[in-house]
């Protein structure tokens, strides 16, 4: 499939969760994707960064459920920040863990999981639709029952894939792609290249391969798709495109040109425009 | 040994929240904490576990800023952070942009949280944490506006938020110790209110509650800060820290 063909399936309104974590191999072509169509009023699941910041900044937004949004190696997204500052994005902050097990409880047809994490803190205040449940045993504990996280759609990006939904990861974290896939209704993998099945376990063995066509709908061949986020091994993060991207966050004017100079166009534009900015940055060390 | 430096004292009363915690994963946030957990390891308790900040232990002493080299002792995946971290077998230094005097901490937002004034990065697994193993807190900046009479959203939770939600929210939270630019603080008191437990040579406790928005314990007087061992100097200078990192984060 191409980024524009996934996107062509989803509608607006729909819950979609995105794959990585925080500037980490995210399946940034896809998010760009979404950026070039009329979807809206999205409620997006996010270990967040770019991707988060991005689909604010184009008002993609209806709601946001998350627990943190953070460029990593710059530690606040400034559109998420506007976007929550403006009051523009409803919002379900959760605890990490939450996060986790609320896409656990839905990819494994549970209504909920049971947990500490929450309780005592703000997460409880905020988020007043969660409910405790108290152990049936004998110590009684009254837990957190995290609520399951049905997604409409995933979107994920790894390394390798074949044209079947197998996907192989060669970086050292799969973060929770997997349980964004298994909470969706349809799940889409882009990867860094398409390749013949025999080739996938040669390459890393069956240990790599971490997603199951079982649970993929649609495969999109997406070289650098990632960009500018990381993806090991294949590359590192894009530091100096990220800081350009902070940088143009900063200023309307600053914001719109970035927007003119990067993702106006088409997939391959984008890459294009990267390409020719790394090479400028290139020749004139 | 010239004069030790104030990150220095930081440095090791960060590494100091560490000890007598055994074969437990030590996850510091922030430079100082970084280094102290790592002379923690080089010195006073080898057998705790550290990350190449991404998704491996490893083992040995490599230097703040630099890749790690190894050798990789276990891997350790976001999914897997969670399965220990809800063991217990963690303690974590993070960085709170507001802490109270019952230690709710506050790393989510600034202001009314339906629109803050400034939002930060989100709550991350401070809830979590704080519930299920020993959490310590490092505030590079010992000022009124980040020790506040009341957080404006409780991520960390604190002594009295934890009691007022039960028995699953208090059997496992333990808050160990605040480190700041200016002093060493803990929760060891009859209702668990913070508490002076040193100040930095050089800094009075009158300047500390000064930079203090509520009022802290103080039993007697306040001992200074223990100041490194000639050993534990020559590994901060030498091998863990030898661009001077530590001087960004707290300047002499």
């Amino acid at each position: 499939m191409t980024e524009d063909a996934v996107v062509a399936e989803l509608r607006s309104g729909m819950t979609i969760g995105i794959g990585g974590w925080g500037s980490r191999r995210k399946p940034m072509s896809l998010v760009r994707a979404l950026l070039r169509s009329d979807l809206r009023d999205l409620t997006v699941v996010s270990y967040g960064g770019p991707d988060v910041g991005l689909l604010c900044a184009a008002g993609k937004v209806r709601k946001l459920v998350y627990g943190f949004v953070s460029l990593d190696s710059i530690p606040l997204e400034p559109h998420f920040q506007a976007a929550r500052q403006a009051g523009a994005v409803e919002v379900c902050e959760y605890d990490e863990g939450i996060l986790y097990w609320g896409l656990y409880a839905a990819s494994i047809r549970l209504p909920f999981l049971p947990t500490r994490a929450g309780l005592g803190s703000d997460v409880m205040r905020f988020n007043p639709q969660l409910r405790t449940v108290t152990s049936p045993y004998a110590d009684a504990e009254e837990l957190l029952a995290v609520p399951a996280l049905h997604l409409d759609a995933a979107l994920v990006h790894l390394n390798r894939a074949d044209t079947a939904g197998n996907a192989q990861l060669l970086g050292p974290d799969l973060y929770f792609d997997d349980l964004f896939c298994g909470a969706a209704e349809r799940a889409y993998v882009s990867c860094e290249r398409i390749v013949p099945t025999d080739e996938l376990a040669a390459t890393g063995g069956a240990r790599s391969l971490r997603i199951s066509r079982l649970a993929v709908h649609g495969v999109v061949e997406a070289p650098r798709g990632a960009h500018f986020t990381s993806c090991d091994p294949d590359y590192g993060r894009d530091e100096a495109f990220q800081r350009e991207y902070v940088d143009a966050a900063k200023d309307p004017t600053s914001w719109s040109a970035f927007v003119q100079r990067y993702l106006r166009g088409s997939e391959a534009d984008y890459q294009r425009a990267v390409a020719a900015r790394t090479a400028t940055a290139e020749a004139t060390k | 040994m010239s004069t030790v430096s104030r990150a220095e004292h930081c440095v090791v009363a960060c590494a100091d929240v560490w000890r007598g915690d055994g074969e437990i994963v030590a996850s510091p946030t922030g430079t100082i904490p970084t280094i102290g957990a790592r002379l923690a390891r080089a010195t006073f308790e080898p057998d705790l576990l550290l990350t190449d900040g991404e998704a491996a232990f490893v083992a040995g002493t490599w230097a703040a800023g630099a890749p790690a080299p190894g050798p990789v002792e276990g891997a350790f995946p976001f999914r897997t952070v969670f399965e220990v971290l809800w063991s217990g077998k963690r303690h974590v230094m993070m960085v709170p942009s507001q802490l109270d005097r019952f230690g709710n901490a506050n790393i989510s937002a600034i202001g009314d949280f339906a629109r803050p004034t400034r939002q930060l990065l989100g709550v991350r697994g401070a809830p979590g944490n704080t519930v299920n193993h020993p959490t310590s807190y490092w505030v590079p900046r010992h000022l009124p506006r980040a020790f506040v009479p009341q957080v404006d959203m409780i991520s960390g939770v604190g002594y009295d938020s934890a009691a007022r939600a039960g028995v699953t929210a208090s059997r496992f939270h333990q808050l160990r110790r605040v480190v700041t630019d200016l002093a060493v603080l803990d929760f060891a008191t009859p209702d668990h209110r913070m508490r002076l437990v040193s100040v930095h040579p050089g800094v009075t406790v009158a300047q500390v509650q000064a930079q203090t928005g509520f009022e802290l314990a103080v039993d007697g007087d306040v001992p200074a800060t223990r100041t490194p061992t000639p050993e534990e100097l020559q590994l901060i200078r030498e091998v863990i820290d030898p661009r001077g990192l530590r001087d960004r984060e707290v300047p002499a």
